[in-house]
């Protein structure tokens, strides 16, 4: 037997890494929904040359990697402003109205290009059948007026198993593969050596070999998705892999952005979608399509109940609402778990049956198999737990329950970046600002730096189609940018052996310290990003409001949590990674860190609880419109090392219905 | 649900340019060991298991195994991805097998309309290109 003391990884690390240097007009930095979004509609703007560097292969990177069931953003026959209305509310108040209308704008041009490209859409039929498949194409296509099959206003069902491989088939061929790093991991952004506040280049490096990436650009795009694994996961063995969310999201659009001085919003805000339990699988088509409803242990519907919508009374005008704002809804199952009412179920047997009624045993038989699609296209590991349990959802009921927390600004949260909205009358000054005299539509607020999807916040709901969206209107922008600043040349303040030196530390502690014991894990001059993550995830839990307390936290708590964080930050210094695999998680739980600091930090600042479901401030129950009814800001300054908090005006531009 | 290599079935993709499920795991834990010429899933506990190996394995090498923490033994999903469809195999643990087809995309892989000669003309409009070309116009919020 072998002592312990080499690296697990196949491709070992070494001390000097190539260095593969470039210059570019203009950087894409990630390769999602977002990111595909501004690799299909660059060129069409501009003949500037371009750069996409993605962490993993596009063809299955990002959120959508296995697929999804639903768009769950098609604005169709719908008004632009119900939509604003719409996110408004389940936001609590608080969202930029510009971004979210703007993206309304553009939004169905995206989903008409996915059912070009081949992306299989549901037609009702005239007399109110669904078709999917090519069958729906029977119908015509969206963009020639078919109706979708829609399961609330406003999202329309798929076959979406090769939803993210059809979407970035169009951008490889659209960008050109050989403008397409695929495995390379940007892990820092770098700033003007000459102008102030003005992008310039990133730095990363292959997760495939042993290769250091410097890349100068005059603008660039950062869309790497939100954060997951941040807080303590319900499975904490094989199951941490088990994320609702893609658990390689590892908040590194946010950190990035940070760390050059980029403005952050909303970073309080957070996401604990309620799933079915242990496997994360959707719940949407079962609310919303198969009319289920979740039962307390009892059994009852507590949802409807006088109790509910006393407490819903407390939350209006969002709690009154027709629709009940997502953290609304996790609040009152929180409620039922706490009073000893738990568990919650879905009653899957009951809204089958129901359905059953009215339908042919064909038509039955395809309804079983719609149910099925609906995990095996997203989730395909909900399927397999239903397998495990013997689980047949019209004999059997499965159990919701909330989940571990998640940051994001695509789906039905909202933290992430402070950008520019688009250069209209109507959108107030304070929402949009200039670079040289002109306003660059979704930059933020470091001159050049673009960001889309998960990346910018106070505007939620997007989804893969608004994510793709915002990422074309980037492309626009950057085109413009480039345009706009012919004579700007990047200048990097960093040589280049001072950035190699910064990317590959993790790997030369490793090598200076490795031969001391004999387990290359437990060695006290280094720690493993393995074990970091868990530290990570411990300290979260037990004071940030994780699932161990019901996410509650406290002003205590959280003066405890910033120390903890505080050390993990120094501790980071001596990251080690024997292989190019281990580097990466190195960089994935520094950028887990900064991310997770901003979101307590925000979460300290905002002395009420916005959001009751999604977490609570003991110190500061219930919500205080007169004081807080406004944005929270965030900016770290990068000389200093200080973080300002900043309170940001809201403007309502869409008046209530 | 961890993604595992049946060591027999797995020949390292010998004869392919790129080794499948190395190139497509979004979470870089596919790894060949070049010696034994067989992949291996490096970080099970990273896994998603978003099956995206299983489904572009040429010799179905790869199958899932649900997470030990909670998913008990004897199910299984398997996937079967074809041009047009992809075709599942659920196995319960009970022995009951369900078995389900459904459609994946509606054109030639390769075919994705990518609008290669598409140039936009009006740099300093807010309208994406295609919209443009499809004489789009913006709409203004009515206040």
């Amino acid at each position: 037997m072998g002592l312990p003391n080499k690296p697990l990884g196949e491709i070992k690390a070494v001390r000097d890494p190539e260095v593969d240097e470039r210059e570019v007009d203009i950087l894409i930095v990630g390769g999602g929904m977002a990111a595909t979004g501004t690799a299909f509609e660059v060129k069409k703007w501009t003949d500037a040359s371009v750069l996409l560097c993605d962490k993993a292969s596009m063809e299955r990177s990002g959120a959508v990697a296995q697929g999804l069931s639903a768009i769950n953003t098609y604005i169709g026959d719908n008004k632009p402003e119900d939509y604003v209305r719409m996110v408004r509310n389940d936001l609590m108040g608080i969202v930029r109205e510009d971004l979210i209308f703007d993206l309304a704008n553009h939004i169905d041009d995206s989903v008409h290009l996915f059912e070009e490209w081949g992306l299989p859409m549901w037609k009702k039929t005239e007399d109110g059948k669904n078709l999917d498949g090519k069958a729906g194409l029977k119908m015509g296509t969206l963009k020639s007026g078919a109706t979708p099959v829609r399961t609330g206003k406003w999202q329309i069902m798929i076959n979406g198993e090769s939803y993210k491989r059809i979407v970035a088939e169009a951008a490889k061929l659209a960008l050109g593969e050989e403008n397409i790093i695929e495995r390379c991991f940007i892990v820092e952004l770098l700033l003007d050596a000459n102008e102030e506040n003005r992008i310039a280049g990133a730095v990363g490096f292959s997760v495939r070999e042993n290769k250091v990436y410097i890349i100068k650009c005059k603008t660039m795009m950062v869309a790497c998705g939100g954060a997951v694994n941040i807080y303590q996961p319900r499975s904490i063995g094989e199951g941490m892999g088990r994320a609702w969310y893609p658990v390689w999201n590892a908040g590194s659009t946010y950190t990035m952005a940070m760390k050059v001085g980029a403005e952050l919003t909303m970073m309080e805000n957070r996401f604990t979608p309620a799933r079915f339990k242990d496997g994360y699988g959707p719940v949407g088509a079962w609310f919303l399509l198969f009319k289920a409803k979740a039962l307390n242990g009892l059994g009852e519907a507590f949802a409807g109940s006088d109790a509910a919508k006393a407490e819903l009374e407390k939350y209006a005008p969002y709690g009154t609402a027709a629709i009940t704002p997502t953290c609304l809804r996790n609040h009152l199952m929180l409620f039922e778990m706490k009073e000893g009412r738990g568990p919650i179920m879905m009653d899957t047997v009951t809204a089958l049956a129901a359905i059953g009624e009215t339908m042919s045993k064909k038509e039955l038989k395809h309804l079983e198999s719609e149910a099925w699609e609906d995990f095996l296209d997203m989730t395909c590991g909900q399927a397999n737990l239903w397998c495990a349990q013997n689980c047949e959802p019209e004999k059997k009921n499965s159990e919701i329950m909330p989940t571990e927390p998640y940051l994001l600004g695509s789906h039905s949260g909202c933290c992430g970046i402070w950008v520019s909205g688009p250069n209209f009358d109507w959108v107030p000054d304070s929402y949009k600002w200039d670079y040289k005299g002109k306003v660059y539509n979704r930059m933020t607020t470091v001159n050049g730096l673009f960001s889309s999807g998960d990346g910018v916040g106070a505007s939620g709901h997007k989804f893969s189609s608004g994510a793709h969206a915002e990422g074309r209107i980037c492309a626009k922008s950057m085109a413009r940018l480039v345009r706009d600043n012919a004579d700007f040349t990047p200048t990097l303040a960093q040589s280049t052996q001072e950035l190699v030196d910064l990317i590959y530390k993790p790997v030369r502690t490793y090598l200076d310290n490795c031969a001391l014991t004999t387990d290359e894990t437990i060695n006290p001059n280094y720690v493993k990003p393995s074990g970091m993550a868990l530290r990570l995830m411990k300290a979260t839990n037990e004071y940030g409001a994780g699932t161990a307390t019901f996410y509650q936290t406290s002003s205590k708590s959280l003066e405890i949590v910033m120390d903890l964080l505080q050390t993990m930050r120094e501790d980071c210094e001596k990251l080690a990674a024997g292989d190019v695999h281990e580097l990466m998680r190195c960089w994935e739980i520094d950028h887990r860190i900064w991310t997770v600091e901003a979101h307590l930090r925000h979460i300290q600042f905002r002395k009420e609880t916005r959001y009751p479901g999604f977490y609570y401030q003991a110190d500061y129950p219930g919500q205080d419109d007169e004081n807080w009814f406004c944005f929270v800001n965030s900016k770290y300054d990068v000389k200093a090392k200080t973080w300002e908090m900043i309170k940001k005006d809201y403007v309502k531009i869409i008046p209530d219905a | 649900m961890p993604s595992y290599v049946i060591t027999e079935k797995c020949d390292g993709c010998k004869g392919g340019d790129k080794t499948a499920c190395m190139y497509i795991c979004p979470n870089d834990l596919m790894v060949l060991d070049p010696n034994e010429m067989k992949a291996y899933n490096q970080e099970p506990n990273q896994c998603w298991e978003c099956f995206s190996c299983v489904k572009i394995c040429p010799t179905q090498a790869i199958e899932v195994r649900g997470y030990s923490d909670f998913v008990p033994l004897g199910s299984s999903v398997m996937p079967m991805l074809g041009t047009e469809d992809v075709m599942w195999t659920c196995k319960f643990r009970n022995g009951l097998v369900k078995r389900f087809k459904f459609p994946i995309r509606t054109t030639p892989e390769g075919a994705a309309n990518a609008y290669p000669d598409l140039k936009g003309k009006d740099l300093d409009s807010e309208l994406l290109s295609t919209e443009e070309a499809d004489g789009h116009t913006i709409a203004t919020p009515a206040t």
